[in-house]
């Protein structure tokens, strides 16, 4: 058995070695499909940071009169809580909390600095900022707060302005989630295609080969096993070229990517997410070489 | 050992090759199989190998029913049988040496056996200077002496020859005709195919005559007769 194993090992390194051009043209192909599973994962990726990055970036701020008390405030912002569990986080900007916010933020620019000395005092408002988990729960924060029974603390409550544009960004970032992917499935069937025909190809030059080692009575494993090697082998030479580009590209794209999309760290990702890009760039090298070997040399073992 | 009875291969629509033959072959024999080109000979190798179904008729080897044989058991009676094809089948991308080797690995040898013993069929067959050659790079005679080497380096219970002399010289005819008488001294059955009348006579075993599909003489002591 193991020495059986043994053969079929070095047969298929013999003749890998042997079908140069063959094999060179299973590898190229092969790097196409493992590249668009990988562009696949890494915009997946990507896409989720925007809209979790959206998703926090959309919240709404109620200001309060002057008049109202912290504690006024803060209950408030209990009943908040109690009106959804989906609500994810309401918290409270104190009146002094505001200010030192706003003077730490413009440190560097003695404009604003010199205005807000103009105004004297503290011209901020007691704030809560409120955030949810599902964007439509705003409207309804929206009118508990201005309709309900603590409106009369209310000055304003920022929302309404913010509205469209969230709107306007969800719905374009879930159509291109879904062009993207449809993009994606169309032009990886085509790359399956091209890689199923080229690795046909190779068997297809060896079907002789294949008839006559039937003839002497070979097993079926120890006909195929060489080509399901070798197109393991192919699989494997066609993600180290992958695992290059994609690093290469994640660490070169990544400032651009960073432009794109604030705070999304491309080459982060890549590095965070190695196991998962090795594990599908394995499957989509290694798995569909051999399994494309498997698949195309059963039509000649039938003899 | 081998039994044909009533077998009958008909090719679609109408090409009766073989019409209901029946004989058997014992343990030891050394069979020739003679008849015009197109009588069937090849055919009735293929039938035997279950290379092709009989259109009726059954054929046993060694108990075994080869139409009836699942394909996993099918491999073991062909490693039971070494074959020269008559277009000899080698493994184009194997090296002579490679080739004798192949078919020794398939039976499990070990590997200094299969050294030791394809660098003496190579000497034997008077390849030993083409054993980093591919097929392709030798000429009809030293194919089909690879052929011959390939069929009997397992010493296999049945050697199938089939016209296994038809590229060779008669210098060389003689030599494969003797190691084929070779194996059968040693207890071996041999089925040789063939058009060569010289040989057959020379022979002086069983023949049967096969000729538009059937067979006209089966005689122990045969001559080539047609
Ligand atoms: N696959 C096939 N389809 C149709 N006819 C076939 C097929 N194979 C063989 N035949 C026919 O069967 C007949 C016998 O062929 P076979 O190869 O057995 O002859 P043979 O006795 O070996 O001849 P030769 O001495 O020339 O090798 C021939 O007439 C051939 O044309
Ligand atoms: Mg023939």
């Amino acid at each position: 058995m193991l020495i059986t194993f043994k053969r079929v090992l070095k047969f298929a390194w013999k003749d890998f070695s042997r079908n140069r051009a063959n094999n060179f043209a299973a590898i190229f192909v092969l790097v196409i499909p493992i590249l668009l599973a990988t562009a696949l994962l890494v915009f997946q990726g990507v896409s989720t940071s925007v809209v979790s990055q959206i998703k926090e970036k959309i919240d709404v701020t109620a200001y309060f009169k002057s008049g109202a008390t912290e504690d006024d405030v803060l209950n408030v912002k209990t009943e908040l809580l109690k009106l959804s569990s989906e609500i994810k986080e309401v918290q409270y900007v104190s009146k002094e909390k505001a200010l030192q916010d706003f003077t730490e933020r413009h440190k560097d620019n003695p404009d604003f600095l010199n205005a807000l000395e103009e105004v004297g005092g503290n011209p901020f408002l007691a704030s809560l900022n409120i955030k949810t988990e599902a964007p439509l729960q705003y409207e309804k924060v929206t009118s508990f707060l201005t309709a309900g029974p603590f409106s009369q603390f209310i000055e304003k409550v920022d929302y309404s302005q913010k509205k469209d544009t969230i709107e306007k960004i969800f719905s374009i970032t879930s159509s291109i989630n879904k062009f993207g992917f449809a993009l994606g499935a169309v032009l990886f069937l085509i790359a399956i295609l091209v890689v199923l025909n080229t690795i046909k190809l190779a068997v297809d030059s060896s079907r002789e080969e294949i008839t006559a080692m039937r003839l002497v009575g070979a097993s079926n494993w120890f006909i195929r096993g060489p080509f399901i090697i070798q197109g393991a082998i192919c699989g494997f030479a066609a993600l180290l070229i992958c695992m290059v580009i994609s690093g290469l590209a994640a660490y070169f794209l990544s400032s651009a990517v960073a432009v794109l999309v604030s705070g999304f760290n491309l080459f982060g990702y890549f590095i965070s997410n190695f196991w998962t890009i090795l594990l599908i760039q394995i499957i989509f090298g290694v798995v569909l070489g051999a399994l494309a070997s498997f698949i195309l040399v059963r039509t000649y073992l039938k003899i | 050992m081998i039994s044909f009875k009533n077998v009958t291969k008909i090719y679609p629509p109408n090409t009766v090759v073989l019409d209901n033959i029946s004989f058997e072959i014992k343990t030891g024999e050394f069979v020739s199989i003679v008849g015009k080109s197109g009588a069937g000979k090849t055919t009735l190798i293929r039938l035997l190998l279950g290379l092709e179904e009989p259109t009726s008729g059954e054929i046993t080897f060694r108990e075994s029913n080869v139409l009836h044989t699942k394909r996993q058991q099918l491999q073991e009676l062909r490693q039971k049988m070494g074959v020269v094809y008559q277009d000899y089948k080698l493994l184009t991308n194997k090296t002579v040496h490679e080739n004798i080797a192949y078919v020794m690995a398939v039976i499990g040898e070990e590997d200094e056996k299969i050294d030791r013993e394809v660098r003496e069929i190579l000497e034997i067959t008077g390849l030993s200077e083409k054993a980093n050659n591919f097929p392709n790079e030798l000429s009809g005679g030293e194919q089909q002496r690879l052929a011959v080497a390939r069929a009997i380096v397992n010493q296999p219970d049945v050697v199938i020859a089939d016209e296994p002399t038809g590229n060779l010289d008669p210098y060389n005819s003689y030599e494969v005709v003797a190691l084929l008488k070779k194996i059968h001294d040693n207890g071996n059955t041999v089925i040789l195919a063939t058009h060569d009348k010289e040989i057959i006579n020379k022979l002086g075993e069983r023949v049967i005559t096969l000729d538009d599909g059937r067979i006209i003489r089966d005689d122990l002591e045969g001559k080539f007769i047609l």
